[in-house]
């Protein structure tokens, strides 16, 4: 059983409109992994739909934060703050 | 005794001596998610055992309580089969015998559903769902390990071989459950026998696994004949209760 491979969870909830990664576990095949997801991370009503990816498949970013983050630090004017909205635009 | 009283004493004793059993499996499983995966059972039936033997208490009128009945009547009261006290052994004997009650357990509350009785039929309802799922949990580790390593095989087919003789029981009727089958309150037991058999049949042979020729079964626990285990099974159930009387947490 050492051996089972490690899978993320990807949670969606009943309002929400994307998964949301919920933690990993341990399971054998892709079968048990959604049985298991239901059982450690559905116990409380959590969710209407599961995604299960081994976690041998997903890539992460490596770069330094320098050259890969840093650069959107100053560009204030790719907020959408500089817009007057109406007053009838209501809930934004 | 009402028949019904104790009919659904017999039900409640199922889900709570099971429960037990399955709650013994906390912090031991063999991987995390399998042990909360077990966790999840055991609370799933505690809950129903809880609304089973409150309505008994109610029936029988004499002002007993769900904690009453569970925590204060010896061996030869409990209700229960004796599959569901069987000690929990390796993870293969844990599986199949959970296997082997679900089926039953799954039949049976599909027939409940329709019980004269609307208070059994409501908790019939609500159990169905989850114990839906005990089933598909169940059967998928049957045939998981039935058809898997020559290992788990071989410790998947000792636990059917040691587990069969108290299968009879679940399917064949005691006198309070023929008469509360006559009643319309509770299932029949002959109709769902065709039912398990097909069912198990169905999952062991896709598991790889052999059916015993014997064809000798236990029996009695439905009665109140218990094995030695269900003894120690109160003695630790009930430590509380005895040593603390009517404490509460």
């Amino acid at each position: 059983m050492k051996e089972w491979p490690l899978w993320e969870v990807f949670i969606r909830s009943k309002q929400g409109l994307s998964h949301k990664h919920a933690g990993s576990l341990h399971a054998a095949d892709a079968a048990m992994a959604i049985e298991n997801a239901r059982d450690v991370y559905c116990r409380r009503n959590e969710g209407i739909s599961i995604w299960v990816v081994e976690s041998k498949y997903i890539h992460a970013s490596t770069e330094d934060q320098e050259a890969f983050f840093d650069p959107s630090n100053d560009k204030v004017y790719r907020h959408p703050t500089f817009y007057k909205l109406p007053d009838e635009v209501k809930h934004m | 005794m009402s028949a019904t009283f104790s009919y659904v004493l017999q039900l409640g004793d199922n889900a709570l001596i099971l429960s037990h059993r399955l709650s013994e499996w906390c912090g031991h499983g063999p991987v995390l998610e399998q042990d909360i995966a077990l966790t999840n059972i055991a609370l799933d039936l505690l809950g129903q055992a809880r609304l089973l033997l409150t309505y008994a208490g109610e029936i029988e009128g004499k002002g007993r309580t769900e904690d009453d009945l569970a925590g204060l009547r010896d061996a030869h009261e409990f209700r229960n089969v004796l599959l569901v006290e069987m000690p929990n052994g390796d993870w293969a004997h844990t599986i199949v015998r959970q296997f082997f009650f679900d089926v039953y357990h799954y039949y049976h509350y599909q027939a409940l559903v329709r019980s004269r009785d609307e208070r059994l039929a409501a908790i019939a309802q609500k159990a169905l769902k989850e114990v839906t799922y005990h089933l598909r949990y169940s059967s998928e580790w049957t045939i998981r390990l039935g058809d898997g390593t020559p290992e788990s095989h071989q410790r998947m087919q000792a636990a059917v071989d040691d587990l069969w003789m108290y299968t009879g029981e679940l399917t064949t009727p005691n006198d309070v459950e023929r008469q509360a089958a006559e009643m319309g309150v509770g299932s029949d037991l002959t109709q769902i026998r065709p039912l398990w058999e097909a069912k198990v049949r169905e999952i062991l042979t896709e598991a790889t696994l052999h059916i015993p020729e014997n064809p000798w079964m236990q029996s009695g626990g439905k009665d109140g004949r218990h094995t030695e285990h269900l003894g120690y099974i109160l003695a630790e159930m009930q430590f509380l209760q005895r040593a603390y009387p009517g404490q509460q947490w």
